[in-house]
């Protein structure tokens, strides 16, 4: 095995760049005449536009243009891409809202797209949006999840009746509805999963560059698929030919799902760009972000678990209520691919979920971290804890008697999923042990003793990645010998350039030092899909797999006819070719320097030893793991403290145990975040309330202590690496762990649940509700 | 508009500027120093952390005009391109205490500030209360601070237990 072989904690090929200042953030990039562009958002959560006047702003020092509504519809662009395919019970489609770049005559949510102004300066674009006048009349409003599909509710769209946009029935409704009749027990719970936002540190932005010479458009943009967004944003908005338009991603500040979306900025700095004949920025602020980003969860479950005698699940039902925002962004609907997490990793024979979508007041919600997964992972542990408490059994004890044993693989689930592989028990002892559960009623003991709660929580969590799909990669050899990574996906901070090249140096032989690597980039990049959904790793990396194994094939034809010996004789180990035949050998990197003279290359071949591979998986994986957190509560004042956190995680094949730690617990505290603090919360007439960093709160350093990670590691067979997907699996397992743990150090006290987030106050509150009952 | 003169990573810079240009737009616009980054807008992220006079300072609030006359470092000078990278940089890098690297700059100006301030040995709890004005959204801040533990004990010359 190499010094970068697969397996290995490989410090990150990208830091060095990124920590000198080096990265190159779209923020950071500039273009000669670049002209600057702001914004005008809607003040009013609802209401319609009488009229527009941009005298005043175009006159203003500096201003290159300004857009409204009536110019958005006159570009002959189009409307931004959006859901499409869901239906409604009655077996009609859909509703389809329109999402233009400006809005024309009325608005539907405070930061909603009213006018664009580009000016020679960011002050000055900002300072002539001031002067833009703009009347509204407002309108009823609605932003409660709960509420919007209730009768006499506003209307989001006057045509879309009771504000749903779509319905689904998953899962099996009347094996279901058998299990609940013959059921000895049912336990039920309504659960709120609150409204959150991604908040990457790096906010969106973008670059417009449009050349009329050549009639092509280059985008700068914050993305997570490059070549699937040019796709869309060609066919949808611009109405070009996908080849007269360059996408190109810059570093990615952190997306989580969040800025894989095309959005109206994308489309406003492309046409202002054509209409000015000078590239548009534009950049979000904090402010900004908090008003106009895709936001995320927000939804009301009903769920009930029938359970036998001796607690046995028998069937779970989920009636929930998702909330899509005012809009319907591409992939909003894409949440309840995601229910087959409720399973989790449990026997239970029978599943049903009902879903509303509704249409609110508010910001689109799209995929964050998990999209659905955490969400599914918190409803059914919770439900189980809940029924534990109810059965009088351990929390450990009733999971044990319902988990699925590693002997049933393949198993097919009550609702959507079949795992391949799993030792979700062995997960759970190993993960109670490292989070050394033994030792924990003498903990909190010794809490109580201090006046303190304390409480320990343990989720399993399972989840499906990597969903079917391909993924390009590309080993390009330049003359020198030296090689150039294509990747069809694009990091946001995950470290694909070190696995990759961890993968490929090792296969090849290659020393990082002659190996670059490119993403992003759709003129550079033959072709793509991206990241998302915890699939790269498992796609991309059987790419790189693959490509390095033409190489190697390709290679040794060469050897062989440059030393005229069988290509069987033919040895390659630690990348160096070798023939006991001709007692020769050579280096990958001069093999590929000979592979240039078409002399040294059989002639059937083609000359130069680069190779490409657009790798297929046609099963998802199914990563998973058990958390086992551990709080203490202060019932003076509600407030938690996070003791102790260990993960056991089963990602397959371990490709970097550094990376995929950091991956893991990067999850965990955006898991933590939701339960403990974080809340997009708008007022009664639908104005945001959390909109920065003072009101919306973030898991700072001292929020938190240190998170423990091991690996279980089960190779799935589905991809040639072994490899399931981690991106998401930290946050999925970890809101179901703390919320148990926050419950279980508030037993004592009659409480079962507390919803998140479990601020002080609303921990402090229950305290006080509690012991007024008692 | 006035003029303002400062010395940034050791070169003397004189520029006439609008009075309300801050800090960090005068950086990434004007220098072109683009590792200085911009993460909020109510001074909560710490994104934007430069050295000023040798004390941390968020330059998203700070008026050019405010800090005529000043010795500025930012990242970029922490070390030159053909340098190795300073001590604490390189222990952001072996503890993997970066992601996106959209903080980074920030951070790592941030945890020399808290070194200069607490010297080489710092306990965990301490450098994690001293981090509250940094926010990173991909680490889970864990790795965060043992780097800034491990760059710390390298910055007095010692090499902490990874």
């Amino acid at each position: 095995m190499g010094e970068f072989a697969l397996g290995q904690s490989v410090p990150r090929f990208e830091d060095p760049r990124l920590l000198r200042g080096g990265g190159r953030y779209v923020g950071d990039m500039t273009l000669p005449r670049i002209a600057h562009s702001f914004v005008l958002r809607s003040p009013h959560a609802h209401a319609k536009i009488l009229s527009i006047d941009t005298t005043a702003a175009k006159a203003a020092p500096g201003v290159l243009t300004v857009l409204t509504g009536a110019d958005w519809e006159a570009s002959g662009f189009g409307d931004m891409p959006r859901a499409d395919e869901r239906m409604r019970k009655d077996g009609r489609p859909m509703y389809k809202p329109a999402n233009p770049g400006l809005v024309k005559d009325r608005v539907r949510w405070v930061g909603d797209y009213v006018a664009f102004v580009v000016a020679e300066t960011l002050h000055q674009a900002a300072d002539a949006a001031e002067l833009i006048e703009v009347a509204y009349e407002t309108l009823p409003s609605i932003t409660s999840t709960a509420q919007a599909a209730k009768p006499g509710a506003p209307l989001v769209w006057d045509d879309c009746e009771n504000n749903i946009i779509f319905e689904m029935s998953v899962g099996d409704k009347a094996a279901t509805d058998a299990a609940f009749a013959k059921a000895d027990h049912i336990v039920k719970h309504h659960f709120v999963i609150n409204r959150v936002t991604a908040a990457t540190m790096e906010p969106r932005a973008c670059i417009g560059d449009y050349n009329a010479a050549d009639n092509h458009y280059t985008c700068y943009t914050t993305l997570q698929r490059a070549h699937t967004y040019r796709g869309e944003l060609a066919k949808k908005v611009l109405k070009i030919p996908e080849s007269n338009l360059r996408v190109v991603a810059g570093d990615i500040g952190g997306s989580f799902g969040m800025k894989s979306s095309i959005t109206p900025e994308v489309g406003l700095v492309l046409l202002a760009s054509k209409l000015i004949g000078r590239p548009v920025k534009w950049v979000s602020t904090r402010s900004e972000a908090f008003l106009s980003d895709a936001q995320a969860r927000d939804n009301v479950t009903d769920a009930e678990l029938a359970l036998d005698k001796k607690g046995h699940f028998l069937g779970l039902r989920v009636t929930t209520i998702a909330n899509i925002g005012a809009y319907a962004q591409a992939s909003s609907d894409a949440f309840p691919g995601n229910f087959g997490t409720l399973a989790s990793v449990y026997k239970t024979p029978a599943i049903h979920v009902d879903l509303t979508a509704v249409l609110t007041n508010t910001h689109p919600t799209r995929p964050y971290r998990g999209n659905g997964r955490p969400e599914a992972a918190y409803v059914i542990e919770r439900l189980v804890d809940i029924a534990a408490a109810q059965l009088s059994m351990d929390p450990v004890e009733i999971r044990r008697l319902n988990i699925i044993p590693p002997e049933a693989m393949p198993f097919k689930t009550g609702l959507t999923f079949t795992y391949d592989t799993g030792e979700f028990e062995k997960n759970m002892d190993m993960a109670l042990a490292l989070g050394e559960a033994s030792g924990f009623e003498k903990r909190r003991a010794e809490s109580k003793r201090r006046g303190k709660l304390r409480g320990l929580g343990v989720s399993n969590s399972i989840e499906r990645a990597a969903g079917a799909g391909t993924e390009a990669a590309e080993i390009r050899f330049d003359r020198a010998g030296t090689v150039t990574l294509l990747s069809g996906s694009v990091t946001q901070g995950q470290g694909h350039e070190t696995v990759f090249k961890q993968l490929v140096c090792d296969k090849l032989g290659m020393h990082p030092d002659d190996v670059r690597y490119i993403q992003g980039d759709t003129d550079k990049v033959f072709f793509g899909v991206g990241t998302g959904g915890s699939r790269t790793a498992a796609i991309c990396g059987s790419a790189f797999n693959q490509a390095s194994d033409r190489i190697v094939d390709k290679s040794k034809k060469i050897a062989a006819h440059m030393w005229k010996v069988d290509v069987a004789d033919i040895k390659f180990d630690e990348g160096i070719f070798s023939s006991t035949k001709s007692n020769q050998t050579i280096t990958m990197k001069e093999l590929a320097q000979k592979a240039v003279n078409q002399k040294n290359v059989p002639e059937d071949m083609d000359v130069n030893m680069s190779a490409s591979s657009v790798f297929r998986v046609e099963t998802a994986n199914y990563p998973n793991g058990c958390h086992v957190c551990e709080v203490e509560i202060d019932p003076e004042t509600g407030t938690i403290d996070i003791l102790k956190y260990s993960v056991i995680d089963d990602v397959g094949t371990v490709m970097n145990p550094m990376l995929l730690k950091g991956q893991i617990v990067g999850g965990v505290v955006q898991g933590i975040g939701q339960i403990l603090m974080e809340d997009i919360h708008f007022d009664s007439d639908g104005q945001l309330v959390s909109g920065s960093f003072m009101d919306y709160a973030m898991p700072r350093a001292s929020d938190l202590s240190p998170i423990e990670v091991e690996s279980n590691p089960v190779p799935t067979k589905t991809n040639p690496l072994g490899v399931k997907g981690a991106g998401e699996a930290g946050c999925v397992g970890a809101m179901p762990a703390v919320s148990s743990a926050i419950a279980d150090a508030l037993s004592p006290l009659g409480i079962r649940h507390v919803e998140m987030p479990a601020t002080p106050e609303r921990v402090w509150r229950a305290i006080q509700e509690s012991s007024a009952q008692a | 508009m006035p003029a303002v003169s400062l010395t940034v990573n050791g070169n003397a810079v004189t520029a006439d500027v609008d009075p309300r240009t801050l800090l960090v737009e005068f950086l990434r616009e004007h220098l072109r120093l683009t590792g200085t980054h911009i993460g909020c807008d109510t001074s909560q992220c710490g994104a934007c952390v430069v050295h000023v006079n040798g004390k941390a300072l968020k330059s998203c609030t700070t008026l050019m005009l405010q800090i005529d006359g000043a010795d500025v470092t930012t990242i970029e000078g922490l070390a030159a391109p053909d340098e190795p990278l300073h001590p604490m940089q390189e222990a952001f890098r072996e503890h993997h205490g970066l992601q996106c690297g959209y903080c980074t700059p920030g951070m790592i100006m941030s945890a020399i500030d808290i070194v200069n301030r607490k010297g080489f040995d710092l306990e965990d709890r301490l450098i994690r209360e001293e981090l509250e004005g940094n926010i990173c959204r991909c680490t889970g801040y864990h790795n965060i601070v043992k780097a800034i533990a491990s760059g710390a004990a390298a910055m007095g010359g010692k090499k902490a237990a990874a």
